[in-house]
């Protein structure tokens, strides 16, 4: 990573490339219309199977588009997502770790 | 911004400078601040010694009476714990803040009002965590403090294990203050040209140990949430009688606990990886091998906490799959064993102090890392496991291994802080009688613990077979401490008396080398250009033996920063550094008083132990509450202008 | 390398990869906090089914009533990104507004968990009740003491653009609250999934 003007402005440049704020509010409203389906797929009986993927699925992504587009990630030096995206990726596989520690699911044992 | 500030300030006198002991306790240059966490890390690590002095006085014979089994309790947790978070982990950051600054070629880390604060919040914890002892009883339950022999109904004849929670909680927060600061500061604040390949490996690891700090110490912050909430709630996280599993705080603290373990060893190995190729005289081997071998490691970490559970019954699959990943993590650690090597292979040896203890650190971690690899293997562990046999590792790659590396870098850059250089003489015999002290005080561990000596045991009967390597033992730790007797005279004397150093006392390759010692308050009066790896050595003899070098475009003349770099002379007038400021050590004491007084609260209104629940808090709480806030504010709302050197 | 104070000017200081000191510690703060709310996800999933008592989640918990609450957190995060978009166009008065509707959001948010751990209370439920009472509340208390440090944070901002100290150029103590702000909505998107929705 080496110093150079060039570089500085761009990386400089490309934060300020803000979304107009229509963009949030449509944001807004993608994540209204993705709550409301969670709570209505929470109440069907015929989905109660596949309940579990579904809202986890629909969480992530609320947590991708609040992330990327309010946090900005989207726009911003990747390095501002390895930050955040690499501690997330670790505690998911030690909470799935623990999981099959305690449960023993997966483990067959 | 800079050229108005400059005129502002040019013509105005020092609004901010405070002499004798203030301008050390308002100080936020880094150089000050690591030789104050030096100084109290040296401190601990003596008071963590004699703790361990008792001890083996106490395991010296058979039946011993020098102290009562409660007291060795409290003994072998408070040694463990100081050892491990007053002593071995600030002396990483000593020169985490002394050194990574110079080597990156900067004026000072990103944020060094965080920095003082992180100090002055270590200082506070570790005073309150050895003020159990004055206040009824020290932590009995070990560094790694178990639930639930932890928890109310088997602990409450003292508040310990209350004040180990608040001083671990709050080493926490200065560790990860720490942390973000040196992340930030390698990422951010490098020297032009100075990529990350170009690095010294010491600031290399520096990177990779914050990275594990602010991973891993919130994992520890939330068990000791939940054992702080079991105990002053009635809260149930370990409580078997409403369905909870106590195992559950093993794993919190050992998924803590591992990747600490490697926050312990990889700055000493950092300091090993500057020191062999200075003494040796030939850039280090393997330089990329070793720097991702390090990140290797520190990803590796996180995937073989239960190897330290291996005897609490997880069940077969999951002590195989551990075991793997455990003797797999020895790989790249043993890859960088094999580079120091190459380092010193064909070399030209120069045989000083610092090059002892790096050599001594070879050797005694290598030894250290077999009785890992040992322990690795489930079934060998469950005869090894709890024993002296797991004792003599942790001391082999603990005192071996970074005790080792952090006496070589004292030996190493103690001429650069002080400008003088620590006597020679001195520092060899002090570096046999650590050497020799040590073998003899654990190398026998490894039989007793084969022959079935149990940890944390006050007492043992005669007859067992374990007399002679005890009493051997207790023999070795004193000749430790005549060593460190040793050390703490030549440090004086040489502080005071010690040769002149220079600039450059070991024909050094990294940056650090390039400025007078000490330093002037702004490290470089001119920001380096860095145009290879060992940049200094480049700049002395023209070719580090790297071989080719690469093109690096370089920034283009014009900027706030190039305009000061021009006014600037060679004698640094004009270089604004960050003024003093007293927010921080407010905001560290208002902290650590409000933890006080949360976690205290029983002690504070002279309830027993135990009594629940604890709340609300004690008035020591809300007074702790203000005077944080007030650091805060203060902090965040106060101009920073700098001031002419 | 001069370090600019969160409230006052902020000179854009020289730096390796071009990115904001601040900001980069900002992510590496929400980075760690991942672990920080992981792990107590982690211990309530672990414990999950796990009551030998009750009151059990299955019982206790009103859905309806918590996705509305839900609702008004992420909605703050839509307020927060406004305020800073408009204080990016230079638009103070638009942005201490903004900033009002999300402290205020966040409150109702507030009001509304409090409403809530006082309707569970009174049916039986507690820290110390049962293994349920203990890691529904460490939890969810938690990340409440994160949203009430959110809107104190929220709240000094507002009173610092009152004495002009926010501006265009110093936006960025703006963003970095937002951060923090979207963070903490972001784990109650978690949470409100993993704890309130996934069947017992």
């Amino acid at each position: 990573m080496q110093t150079d003007v060039a570089g500085t402005a761009k990386a400089r440049a490309k934060e300020r490339a803000h979304p107009h704020p229509m963009e949030y509010v449509k944001v807004a409203i993608v994540l209204a219309i993705i709550t409301g389906a969670e709570v209505a797929v929470y109440y069907q009986e015929a989905l109660r199977s596949v309940l579990v993927p579904i809202l986890l699925v629909l969480s992530a992504s609320k947590f991708s588009l609040v992330a990327m587009f309010y946090m900005h990630l989207k726009f911003d030096s990747r390095l501002f997502s390895a930050l955040f995206t690499g501690p997330l990726a670790l505690i998911i596989a030690v909470l799935v770790a623990l999981l099959a520690l305690f449960h023993r699911v997966l483990l067959g044992v | 911004m800079a050229t108005a500030e400059h005129a502002a300030t040019t013509h105005q006198p020092d609004r901010r400078r405070y002499e004798g002991i203030w301008s050390w306790i308002f100080t936020v240059d880094h150089k000050k601040i690591g030789v104050m966490y030096g100084v109290t890390a040296v401190c601990f690590f003596l008071i963590g010694g004699i703790e361990a002095l008792l001890i083996r006085s106490q395991l010296m014979f058979p039946n011993g009476k020098v102290v009562s089994p409660d007291q060795f309790n409290e003994l072998f947790t408070m040694h463990g714990t100081t050892m491990i978070f007053l002593a071995l982990m600030p002396l990483s950051v000593a020169f985490f803040n002394i050194v990574v600054p110079l080597q990156i070629g900067a004026r000072d880390v990103a944020f060094p009002r965080l920095n003082a604060f992180s100090y002055w919040v270590y200082l506070f914890g570790g005073l309150l965590l050895n003020a159990s002892y004055l206040f009824g009883g020290a932590p009995n339950a070990g560094w790694f403090g178990y639930a639930n022999l932890t928890e109310v109904p088997y602990n409450h004849s003292s508040y310990g294990i209350d004040f180990w929670i608040l001083g671990l909680q709050i080493l926490g927060v200065s560790s990860m203050a720490g942390a973000f600061n040196f992340l930030v500061t390698i990422i951010n604040a490098r020297a032009p040209g100075m990529t990350f390949m170009r690095m010294p490996l010491f600031t290399w690891m520096t990177l990779v140990t914050s990275f594990l700090l602010i991973l891993a110490f919130p994992v520890i912050t939330v068990a000791l949430v939940e054992l702080m909430f079991d105990r002053l709630f009635a809260t149930n996280f370990f409580n078997p009688a409403a369905g909870a599993e106590p195992i559950l705080w093993q794993h919190l603290f050992w998924l803590f606990g591992h990747p600490e373990v490697y926050i312990l060893i990889l700055p000493a190995m950092g300091i090993i990886s500057d020191v062999l190729p200075t003494f040796a005289r030939k850039p280090l081997f393997g330089y990329p091998v070793v720097a991702y071998s390090g990140v290797a490691i520190a990803f590796m970490s996180w995937g073989v906490w239960a190897h330290h559970m291996f005897s609490a019954g997880l069940g077969p699959v999951a002590n195989a799959v551990f075991s793997v990943t455990t003797m797999l993590i020895a790989v790249p650690t043993g890859i960088k064993i094999f580079n120091w090597i190459g380092t010193l292979w064909g070399g030209s040896i120069n045989f000083k102090t610092p090059l002892l203890f790096a050599l001594g650190f070879i050797a005694m971690f290598t030894i250290g890392g077999l009785s890992g690899v040992m322990l690795a293997s489930p079934p060998a562990d469950w005869l090894e496991n709890d024993t002296y046999f797991v004792v003599a590792h942790i001391h082999y790659v603990l005192f071996g291994g970074t005790i080792f590396g952090l006496f070589a870098g004292i030996y190493y850059w103690f001429p650069k802080v002080t400008g003088r250089l620590l006597d020679e003489r001195l520092g060899q015999i002090h570096f046999w009688l650590m050497l020799i002290g040590m073998n003899v005080t654990f190398a026998g561990m490894h039989v007793l613990g084969m022959e079935g000596m149990p940890r944390r045991i006050a007492t043992y009967p005669p007859g067992m077979g374990w007399d002679t390597w005890n009493f051997i033992a207790t023999i070795g730790a004193f000749t430790i401490a005549v060593g460190m007797l040793v050390f703490i005279y030549n440090f004086f004397a040489s502080v005071r008396h010690g040769q002149v150093a220079g600039p450059d006392p070991w024909d050094g390759r990294t940056l650090e080398w390039s400025i007078p010692s000490p330093p002037p308050p702004y490290n470089f009066a001119r920001i380096p250009i860095v145009r290879a790896r060992d940049p200094f050595w480049v700049q002395k003899y023209g070719d580090a033996g790297h071989g080719h070098g690469r093109v690096v475009p370089m920034p283009v003349a014009g900027g706030a920063h190039d305009a000061e770099e021009a006014r600037a002379d060679e004698h640094g007038e004009g270089i604004h550094m960050p003024d003093p400021s007293y927010y921080p050590i407010v905001a560290a004491l208002g902290l650590a008083v409000m933890l006080a007084g949360v976690i205290l609260t029983n002690l504070i209104l002279g309830n027993p132990p135990g009594t629940q629940p604890a709340w609300p808090p004690s008035w020591v709480a809300f007074v702790g509450l203000v005077v944080f806030l007030y650091g805060i504010y203060g902090w965040a709302l106060e101009p920073v202008s700098g001031h002419s050197s | 390398m001069a370090e600019a104070s969160l409230g006052g000017h902020a000179a854009a200081v020289e730096t390796t990869t071009g990115l904001d000191h601040r900001k980069m510690v900002m992510w590496a703060f929400l980075g760690s906090e991942c672990l920080f709310f992981g792990s107590l996800i982690s211990t309530y999933l672990v414990y999950r089914n796990r009551s030998l008592t009750g009151p059990f989640p299955q019982d206790t918990f009103d859905i309806p009533y918590t996705s509305v609450s839900s609702f008004v957190l992420l909605m703050s995060s839509l307020t927060m990104v406004l305020a800073l978009a408009a204080i990016q166009r230079g638009n103070v008065r638009g942005m201490r507004t903004w900033l009002v509707a999300t402290g205020l959001l966040g409150s109702v948010f507030l009001g509304g968990q409090v409403y809530e751990f006082t309707t569970f209370i009174a049916h039986g439920l507690s820290l110390s009740r049962n293994l349920f009472g203990t890691t529904f509340f460490v939890l969810t208390g938690f990340h409440g003491a994160h949203v009430t440090v959110g809107v104190v944070i929220l709240f000094s901002l507002f009173l610092n653009s009152l004495r002009g100290k926010l501006t265009r150029e110093n936006s960025l103590v703006v963003e970095l609250a937002g951060l923090y702000w979207h963070f903490v909505d972001v784990v109650w998107v978690v949470i409100f999934t993993v704890v309130y929705l996934l069947p017992y």
